[in-house]
């Protein structure tokens, strides 16, 4: 369920990490929490995100969520089809759902984040 | 009465039922020292002919319904069709609420959508929302949505804009980052326009200007609205005479960008100043900025049309200290009478409607200027208001005229001071002839 | 039933509702060459009289309302809406008084502006009130701006508004709007204000508290006088949402709580109309400190005269236009009016008996987060029914088919799966019954059958409705065809 080569966060983002770039997505968790996503309010290319600062919303049709960057770093990329198309955060949350491309700042912060083996554990202590 | 509907044998079983002798024993978590000790000063219950005897008492202290009144100024006497009243007043449009369960309240979903359609049809605007309070509020709404959609401080506000509504705006802005300045007014009682380009800079969110204005001048919104779009800001045309659009150019059709105005124009009555109708319509990029309540189309699982309220998440229920706007309750039952009186008036009814405003109002000024010493101020084109300064103390024009239970114009000194002895009359197709004529004859003898 | 079209496709040229007599002075139509006109307002409908009486007569049979059953919205307290109230206001006096008018011809209306704010003062306890606020929320919002009118002049206008986590969303929204970052004060175990918590957050940098007593859960705050301490000795005010006024009226007074400044919605407790989401009214007090900020105009009395005061130069300034929702303070006036003092105690003490009586009769259907007692409304969960794979809103729906409206859902957001119930006091024990009834058959049908629940309602005008679908490709006006087939393109 949860790949292997992703790092997680406690808030239920992800991040795919090659090179100094990271990709950034809300896990399948999250995007079954909210129920169908109706619209994503995404970031400007290049604004430049702190560690854990929210990078912009995702939105069901009753409940609406901050997504908050798991890294620090500046804004290189945005998934633009999710304008037309929110669905694919349900449909495909850990691939075609992808949010953000990050230049990323510090790389250390991955230790801050969890593995899919630690974040897999983590849910299940929530989802009891 | 109490419109209570149990018996006491009803009440002695519910009672058994949850376990108590005395319902008393409900309110037990309400501390001792808290309870009211004594019974409620207030007046003694009144059976259904006392209390209509109490109001008849109190309402003949009015002296307004058989006067021959020349009031606008945000406020107007239209004619309301029958049948707004007849429909309005049904038990389903009256009595449910905000339409949270779609299945059982269509009727209110397709009356708000088919509101927001003639309203952007009116302004020529893509989407429109389900009501706001009123005019004033609608367009402090408008310079709190320019804000958050251009992120700019500045707010310029024409000095022409109804005087309520600029008070209104200044107490909504007092504290938030916005900068409200007024934009003075030229000698055609239109926006001064050297001066607002002398304001207008690149950190202005949104210029507010009001067609006609408080002067009852049209203003050349295409003009503004192209000088604001050079300057990145957005303009904003607050409509408080809405019959005007019968005729004169949709706003977004001449460049505006938000349209916010009052409806009360539309089959509501005068009321002492509410409940109106608060409106706002915009393009459609700006969906997400939009206050207030949306109805949308959809369809149930059978695949029939139906209507919900929709992008809720920009709401206070849920967005909480994040959303759009505090609303919550809106003005739905105003917004309804002005859905059955603009489908009755219809097409060929707004435009008609229109006209004899306009009409009777150019009769009225040209017989009143006619008058000896009695001027049109400003030399801008007008709707169904304008201003005449008279040659004499206004204060006591108007007294002489009360007397003869004219009610006439709105006396501007307290808005303008600068505009000594000037008056704001304003002429419907409520006015008949004869009732002009008695204006003019009535002040010919109050200068005599 | 027959499916009503928008009044948009019954339109066709040549129609027409309604005339105008004929134009009695001359047409100059030079006045209109110089403007900038219209041709026509571009989809406009054009239908005839019958048509439009038999449009909106056939839309208001699909609206469930107050007049046809049963609607126990929690916090939103829809009780019977008198008619003799709608008589009263629709007197012309009343409607065809033009707000600027002066003062010497509108002494009634001020006269009914007065007494009404007089009342009410004596209801809650508080020193005076304004009927401006059009609803609720700008209720809020004035009484915030009161509160940092009062704080400005004492040099710092403070950073915080405190609210408890069960408050409904205006509040929060309303402490933005006025300038305010909101911190979240939490709820005990009982499902009232965490006093500790309170305390620990209680600075000299917090405005307020905004406080909803009964909360929403319908509890009533006992520890409001400790609450009010706290607040107070830190220089801050306590804000009262009035939204469950119903529970209190003559029983205790807010003003005796030594609550700041409250809100009241005419439109909850004074009975006046929802009308399918406004118009309310908003009506706030204030004790003597915050009486100076009050939004002007203010009507005093001037050589037995009522008249207007603009000059209150500590005045927050106006909130609206005008005096308010005049009409709707008609209708509250009308109705306490009837019930005097011993029938306002008379609505809370049955309004409480009911939603006991429902909440007992219930408890062992529907799961209560809660055990503490509640006055005026109950919160039960769907916690039960989730074992089946129902939620809350399985149940609201299956409701409909017996006729009823739904309870609130999903609100206080502090239990989850929520529903809300407020009876009332106007509702009949059979109504009552009814309800309960219909509620334990849909409990049952949650273990037996709940694929019934998951696809109601079943009987209504349209069955459940695609939201997913309005929220991702908001379709929010009509269009004529063609413009309608260019859109898909």
């Amino acid at each position: 369920m949860y790949p292997d080569d992703f790092y997680y966060s406690k808030d239920h983002e992800w991040a795919q990490v090659k090179d100094d770039t990271a990709t950034v997505g809300i896990t399948d968790f999250a995007q079954k929490q909210l129920g169908d996503v109706v619209y994503v309010e995404l970031p400007k290319v290049g604004t430049t995100l702190e560690f854990h600062q929210s990078l912009g919303v995702v939105e069901s049709v009753k409940a609406v969520s901050d997504i908050y960057s798991p890294l620090s770093g500046e804004v290189i990329a945005v998934n633009e089809e999710l304008n037309g198309s929110p669905e694919l955060i349900n449909e495909d949350s850990h691939g075609k759902g992808w949010i953000i491309r990050l230049k990323i700042k510090d790389k250390s912060e991955t230790e801050k984040l969890m593995s899919a083996a630690e974040y897999e554990k983590f849910l299940e202590g929530i989802e009891d | 009465m109490n419109y209570t509907s149990l018996s006491d044998k009803d009440k002695k079983e519910m009672m058994a039922k949850i376990g108590i002798t005395s319902v008393d024993e409900l309110f037990r978590s309400i501390p001792e020292g808290l309870r009211l000790k004594k019974v409620l000063n207030i007046p003694a219950s009144l059976s259904e002919p006392e209390l209509l005897s109490f109001f008849e008492k109190v309402r003949v202290q009015n002296k307004c319904s058989d006067c021959l009144s020349f009031l606008g100024g945000g406020a107007y006497n239209h004619f309301i069709p029958y049948s707004v009243d007849y429909l309005s007043s049904r038990g389903e449009f009256l009595t449910p609420y905000t339409p949270y369960q779609p299945e059982v309240s269509q009727g209110t979903l397709q009356i708000i959508f088919e509101f927001q359609t003639l309203i952007c049809q009116l302004t020529g605007m893509d989407i429109a929302n389900a009501s706001l309070y009123d005019g004033a509020s609608a367009t402090a709404e408008a310079v709190l949505m320019a804000h958050r959609l251009q992120g700019k401080p500045k707010a310029l506000i024409a000095k022409t804009l109804n005087p309520q509504y600029r008070e209104v705006i200044g107490t909504y802005v007092k504290n938030m980052a916005i900068e409200a300045e007024e934009v003075g007014y030229s000698s055609s009682g239109e926006i001064d326009f050297e001066d607002l380009k002398q304001k207008i800079d690149e950190e202005t969110s949104v210029v507010v200007c009001q067609s006609p204005n408080f002067m009852g001048v049209i203003e050349n919104i295409k003009k503004i609205s192209e000088l604001a779009h050079t300057h990145h800001s957005l303009c904003t045309a607050v409509i408080a005479e809405p019959v005007s659009l019968g005729i004169l150019e949709a706003p977004g059709k001449l460049g505006a960008d938000i349209a916010a105005g009052e409806g009360q124009s539309f089959g509501i009555p005068l009321s002492f100043g509410g409940p109106y109708l608060g409106f706002m319509a915009c393009k459609k990029d700006f969906i997400r900025q939009l206050p207030g309540r949306i109805a949308g189309q959809t369809t149930d699982v059978e695949g029939r049309r139906g209507f919900v309220l929709t992008l809720s998440t920009r709401e206070q229920h849920i967005r909480r200290e994040k959303a759009t706007s505090n609303i919550c309750t809106n003005q739905a039952w105003c917004a309804l009478r002005a859905t059955v009186f603009l489908e009755s008036l219809g097409q060929e009814g707004m435009k008609e409607l229109a006209l004899q405003n306009i009409h009777k109002a150019n009769y009225a000024r040209e017989k009143l200027t006619q008058l000896e010493g009695v001027k049109a101020i400003f030399s801008g084109s007008s709707f169904n208001e304008f201003v005449l300064q008279l040659p004499k103390d206004l204060t006591h024009i108007n007294e002489f005229l009360e007397k003869k239970k004219i009610i006439a114009g709105l006396k501007l000194e307290e808005f303008y001071p600068e505009l000594k002895n000037c008056a704001l009359f304003c002429v419907t197709e409520m006015h008949r002839k004869e009732d002009i004529d008695n204006l003019v004859k009535s002040l010919n003898e109050g200068l005599g | 039933m027959i499916r009503e079209p928008l009044i948009f496709e019954l339109s066709a040229k040549g129609k027409r509702a309604f005339a105008f007599p004929k134009l009695d002075v001359p047409a100059n139509e030079e006045t209109i060459k110089n403007l900038a006109t219209r041709k026509e307002i571009e989809g406009f409908p054009e239908v005839s009289e019958v048509e439009v009486v038999r449009h909106f007569t056939r839309l208001s049979q699909t609206n469930h309302c107050v007049d046809i059953g049963f609607y126990p919205l929690g916090s939103c307290t829809m009780k019977y809406n008198p008619k003799i109230n709608e008589k009263v206001a629709s007197s012309p006096e009343f409607l065809s008084t033009h707000p600027l008018a002066p003062p010497e011809f509108v002494q009634g209306n001020l006269e009914i502006l007065k007494k009404t704010e007089g009342i009410l003062a004596e209801i809650t306890g508080m020193e005076a009130f304004t009927l401006q606020p059009s609803a609720g929320a700008q209720g809020e919002l004035v009484g915030m701006m009161l509160i940092r009118a009062y704080h400005q002049e004492q040099g710092n206008p403070r950073k915080f508004v405190l609210i408890p986590d069960s408050a409904h969303g205006t509040n929060p929204s309303s402490a933005h709007i006025c300038g305010y970052q909101v911190k979240e004060i939490k709820s005990n175990d009982k499902g009232t204000i965490d006093t500790e918590d309170l305390a620990q957050n209680m600075t000299e940098e917090v405005a307020a508290l905004m406080v909803t007593n009964p909360n929403t859960l319908g509890i009533f705050e006992n520890d409001i006088k400790k609450i009010t301490q706290i607040v107070h000795d830190q220089g801050g005010f306590v804000y009262m949402d009035g939204a469950n006024m119903n529970a209190l009226t003559g029983i205790c007074r807010p003003g005796d709580m030594e609550v700041d400044v409250i809100h009241l919605n005419l439109h909850k407790t004074f009975s006046t109309p929802h009308g399918g989401g406004g118009p309310g009214a908003g009506p706030v007090g204030v004790n003597r400190k915050l009486e100076p900020y009050l939004p002007i105009p203010v009507i005093v009395k001037k050589e037995e005269r009522w008249s207007l005061d603009f000059n209150r130069p500590q005045s927050i300034g106006r909130v609206r236009s005008f005096f308010g929702n005049f009409l709707v303070v008609v209708k509250a006036l009308s109705y306490v009016l009837s019930l005097g003092p011993e029938g306002l105690q008379e609505i809370s003490e049955i309004a409480v008996l009911n939603s006991n009586y429902i909440r007992k009769s219930l408890e062992q259907d529907f799961h209560l987060k809660y055990q503490t007692p509640t006055l005026h409304e109950c919160v039960f969960s769907d916690k039960f029914q989730r074992e089946q794979g129902i939620q809350n809103i399985d149940i609201a729906k299956r409701l409909i088919d017996f006729g009823l409206h739904p309870p609130t859902m999903s609100f206080p957001l502090i239990v989850y799966g929520a529903l809300m119930i407020e009876p009332t006091e106007t509702e009949s024990k059979r109504d009552l019954d009814l309800f309960i009834e219909a509620m334990k058959q849909i409990a049952k049908e949650a273990k037996e059958k709940p694929e019934i629940l998951k696809s109601a309602p079943h009987q209504s005008y349209v069955r459940r409705l695609d939201e997913t679908t309005a929220a991702r490709k908001p379709v929010l006006r009509w269009a004529a065809p063609q413009s309608q087939e260019g859109k898909k393109e």
